[in-house]
C-alpha cells in the first residue's frame, strides 16, 4: 500500500504505519507562520528549551539526592562537592528555576500587547495560564526539597494559607503537609509531585497549547490575520514555513539566552541572593524561624498582593482569595478585552497607559513582595493591587473611550 | 492561629539565638581564593580553633588538601586531628546533645556558613568579640548580639572592651551606640596579625562553602567563548536562510 505522503525506503514504512512525515509537514515544514516575528516571538521556543533542561538536569539531579528530612540537605551538598559536575547539574537546574519565570513572565507580556489571547485563540490563552499555575506549583514544590530554611519556612507559610479557608481550613492544611508541620512525610509527597506529577501534567499542557497554537494558527505583532491573504496555491502570502526559517531564527535567539544563562550558571549561580537565597544554606529547622521569610522572586508579586489584603471579619482568608484571584482574572481575559483591534501598534493611547499602569503596579508588587512589611509599604502594595486589579475592570469599557488606529490588510515589514 | 503560637512559643524559648544583624557595620572581607598560602593558614586556624566544636561535614580532607596545595600525607600529619581518614569529611568529636547542654545551641556546621551569611559578616563576627560581664562567657560579639560562642580566639587577640558613643534622641533619652574596640589584654597576635589571621580563616571558610568556585569561573569563561561563537554561526545561517523572505 502506498502512503499519502509519496514517501519510500524506512520512511516510508513508518509512514504506512505512523504519521512521521504527515506530522513534520503540519507542524514544521508546512505550518505557515507570520513572517514579521520580532524580538518577542523568541519565548516561546526558549520556555520549550528550558524545559528539557529542568527535565534532563533534574532527571539527573534525582539519581544523587535523597528526599528525606535527615539527608536531604547533606544529600545537595553532596551533589555540589562529590558527584562529578554536580555543581553545574544543580545551578542549570536552580537557574533554570528563574529563567523559566524570566521566559514565561515575558511570554505573556507579549500575549498582552499582540492581543494574541484573543478569538480565535482564547483556548491557547487558557492553556497557557494552566501551564502556568502548574509551573508555579512545581517551582514551589521544587524549593522545599534542599530542605534549608527558606524551604522549611517558605512552605510552611504558604501551606498555612490553606488553614485560613474556613471550616475545611485546618484539615485541608494537615492534609497537604501529611503532618502537622511541614515535616519528612511533606517533603517525600512534594518530591513526588515535583518529580513526576506535575512533570506530566505539564509536558501534556504544552503539547496541548502548540496543537492548539497549530490548529489557529499564530498571531504577529500586527495582529493581522495572514490567512484572509492567500497566494493561488493555497499557502498565505505572509506566512513562511516555521521550518527551516524560524528554527534557524529561534536557534539565534537560543545562542543568546545560553549566554546569558551560562553567565548566571558560572559567575552569579545566586544571582545576589535572588536565585539562591542565602537562608537557604542554613538547614532546615523546625525550632528557629527565620527573622524575614522572603519567597523567591517569581512569586513576589502574588506575594505582596496576599499581604496587602486585611483580615476582615475575624479571618485572613480575604489575602489568600486576592492572591488566588490575581491569576484566575487571567482566565477571563480573552472575554474582558473587548477591542476588535488585537496589537497594540493599533491600539489607542488609553490602553497604552492602561497596560503600562499593570505592568508598573505588578513589578512594583514584586519588588515589595520580597522585603519585610511597613505601613508605607503595605499601603503602597494596596494601592498597587488596586491597579492591578483595576486592569480588568476597566478593559471591557475600553473600546468606548479608545480611539484606534485602522489595522493593515498585510503585515508590515518592520 | 498556629503561626502565632510557634512565634509565641519562641519569645519564651530562652537561650534561643538568632543570627539577626546587630546594627554594627560589617567589614568588607579581602577574599583572595587564589592565595594558597591564606587558605593553608586559614586552614591551620580552623582546625585548631573552631574544630573542637564546629564541624564541616561536607568538605572532605583530600578535597580540601588539593584545591589548597597540601599532600595527603601533609593534612594527615598536621590537620587531621580527630583520626578520621584523608578521604573522610571534617567532622569532629563533640557530641551534639552535649554541645547543646554546654553552649545552650548546638554550635553549627560551618561548611555553607559563608553562603548562609556572607563573607562580610564571618570576618567582622570573628574580630568583634568584646568583654561583657553579663554574658556566660564573659563576651558578647557586635556582629551577633549575645552569640553563644566564647571568644575561643583570645589568646591570639586579647581580650578587648567596647566604646560607645552616647546620642540623645529627641525626647532627651540616652543611647549607646557601640563605636569600636580598646584592647585592654594583648594577646600573642598583634592588632595587624591578627586582622590578618582572621582574613585568612574567613578566606578557608569562603573557599569551603563552594570548592567549585576556584574552577568554575574559569570553565565559564571558555563556555561563554564557544556560546558566542557558536550564536555568530547560527546568526549567519539565519541571515543566509532569511535572504529570500521579503
Amino acid at each position: 500500500m502506498a502512503n499519502t505522503q509519496g514517501t519510500t525506503g524506512l520512511v516510508g514504512w513508518i509512514d504506512e504505519r505512523f504519521p512521521l512525515t504527515k506530522m513534520m509537514r503540519e507542524h514544521l515544514t508546512e505550518y505557515y507562520a507570520p513572517k514579521n516575528f520580532n524580538f518577542w516571538y523568541f519565548f516561546g521556543s526558549l520556555a520549550i528549551l528550558v524545559l528539557v533542561n529542568q527535565i534532563l538536569t533534574g532527571i539527573w539531579l534525582t539519581m544523587n539526592y535523597k528526599p528525606a528530612a535527615a539527608d536531604a540537605f547533606a544529600s545537595v551538598e553532596y551533589i555540589m562537592r562529590d558527584v562529578d559536575w554536580g555543581w553545574l547539574i544543580r545551578y542549570m537546574h536552580s537557574t533554570g528555576a528563574s529563567a523559566f519565570f524570566i521566559v514565561v513572565y515575558l511570554h505573556m507580556f507579549r500575549a498582552l500587547i499582540y492581543g494574541s489571547y484573543k478569538k480565535p485563540r482564547e483556548l491557547i490563552w487558557i492553556f497557557g495560564v494552566v501551564i502556568f499555575l502548574c509551573l508555579m506549583a512545581e517551582a514551589f514544590m521544587g524549593y522545599l526539597l534542599p530542605w534549608g530554611q527558606m524551604s522549611y519556612w517558605g512552605a510552611q507559610v504558604i501551606i498555612n494559607l490553606f488553614s485560613a479557608i474556613p471550616v475545611i481550613g485546618p484539615d485541608l492544611s494537615v492534609w497537604i503537609r501529611g503532618d502537622f508541620v511541614v515535616s519528612d512525610a511533606t517533603l517525600n509527597r512534594f518530591f513526588s509531585l515535583h518529580v513526576i506529577a506535575l512533570p506530566l501534567v505539564l509536558v501534556g499542557l504544552v503539547v496541548a497549547h502548540i496543537i492548539a497554537l497549530h490548529e489557529v494558527g499564530s498571531n504577529n505583532p500586527d495582529g493581522v490575520d495572514i490567512k484572509k491573504t492567500k497566494g493561488p496555491d493555497g499557502k498565505p502570502l505572509d506566512g513562511i514555513p516555521f521550518h527551516p526559517y524560524y528554527t534557524v531564527k529561534d536557534l539565534v535567539g537560543v545562542g543568546v539566552f545560553l549566554i546569558f544563562f551560562s553567565f548566571v550558571i558560572f559567575f552569579a549561580p545566586e544571582m545576589g541572593g535572588y536565585f539562591l537565597e542565602h537562608p537557604n544554606f542554613d538547614p532546615a529547622d523546625p525550632m528557629k524561624t527565620p527573622p524575614h521569610i522572603a519567597p523567591v522572586w517569581y512569586f513576589t508579586p502574588f506575594y505582596a498582593i496576599l499581604r496587602a489584603v486585611p483580615s476582615f471579619a475575624g479571618t485572613q482568608v480575604w489575602g489568600v482569595l486576592a492572591m488566588g484571584a490575581a491569576i484566575v482574572m487571567l482566565f477571563f481575559l480573552p472575554w474582558l478585552d473587548r477591542s476588535p483591534v488585537k496589537s497594540i501598534r493599533y491600539r489607542g493611547l488609553l490602553f497604552k497607559l492602561v497596560l503600562a499602569a499593570f505592568i508598573v503596579s505588578f513589578l512594583i508588587l514584586g519588588y515589595l513582595g520580597a522585603l519585610p512589611t511597613t505601613p508605607a509599604r503595605t499601603t503602597l502594595a494596596q494601592v498597587c493591587s488596586v491597579i492591578y486589579f483595576a486592569f480588568f475592570f476597566v478593559l471591557p469599557i475600553l473600546p468606548w473611550f479608545e480611539k484606534t488606529k485602522p489595522v493593515p490588510e498585510r503585515v508590515t515589514s518592520k | 492561629m498556629k503561626k502565632i503560637i510557634i512565634a509565641l512559643a519562641f519569645l519564651i524559648l530562652p537561650g534561643l539565638s538568632l543570627a539577626a544583624g546587630g546594627g554594627y557595620p560589617l567589614e568588607k572581607a579581602p577574599i583572595d581564593l587564589h592565595n594558597k598560602a591564606s587558605l593553608q593558614n586559614g586552614a591551620k586556624l580552623f582546625v585548631n580553633y573552631c574544630m573542637g566544636c564546629h564541624s564541616l561535614e561536607h568538605q572532605r580532607y583530600n578535597r580540601m588538601a588539593r584545591d589548597i596545595g597540601l599532600t595527603d600525607e601533609q593534612v594527615k600529619e598536621n590537620l587531621i586531628f580527630t583520626g578520621a581518614k584523608v578521604g573522610e569529611t571534617m567532622k569532629n568529636a563533640m557530641p551534639k546533645a552535649d554541645a547543646k547542654r554546654w553552649f545552650g545551641v548546638t554550635p553549627p556546621d560551618l561548611t555553607v556558613i559563608s553562603r548562609s551569611r556572607g563573607v562580610d559578616y564571618l570576618y567582622t563576627y570573628l574580630q568583634t568579640f568584646y568583654l561583657d560581664p553579663t554574658r556566660p562567657f564573659g563576651v558578647n560579639n557586635a556582629a551577633f548580639p549575645n552569640a553563644g560562642m566564647p571568644h575561643v580566639l583570645w589568646e591570639l587577640q586579647g581580650m578587648q572592651k567596647a566604646v560607645y558613643e552616647v546620642h540623645k534622641d529627641h525626647d532627651g533619652n540616652e543611647a549607646k551606640v557601640l563605636k569600636g574596640f580598646e584592647l585592654v589584654q594583648p594577646g600573642s597576635m598583634s592588632p595587624p596579625e591578627f586582622k590578618e589571621a582572621m582574613a585568612d580563616l574567613t578566606n578557608f571558610l569562603a573557599y569551603v562553602g563552594e570548592p567549585i568556585q576556584l574552577e568554575r569561573q574559569w570553565i565559564g569563561i571558555w563556555v561563554l567563548l564557544f556560546l558566542v561563537l557558536l550564536t555568530v554561526v547560527f546568526y549567519l545561517l539565519k541571515k543566509e536562510y532569511w535572504k529570500k523572505v521579503h
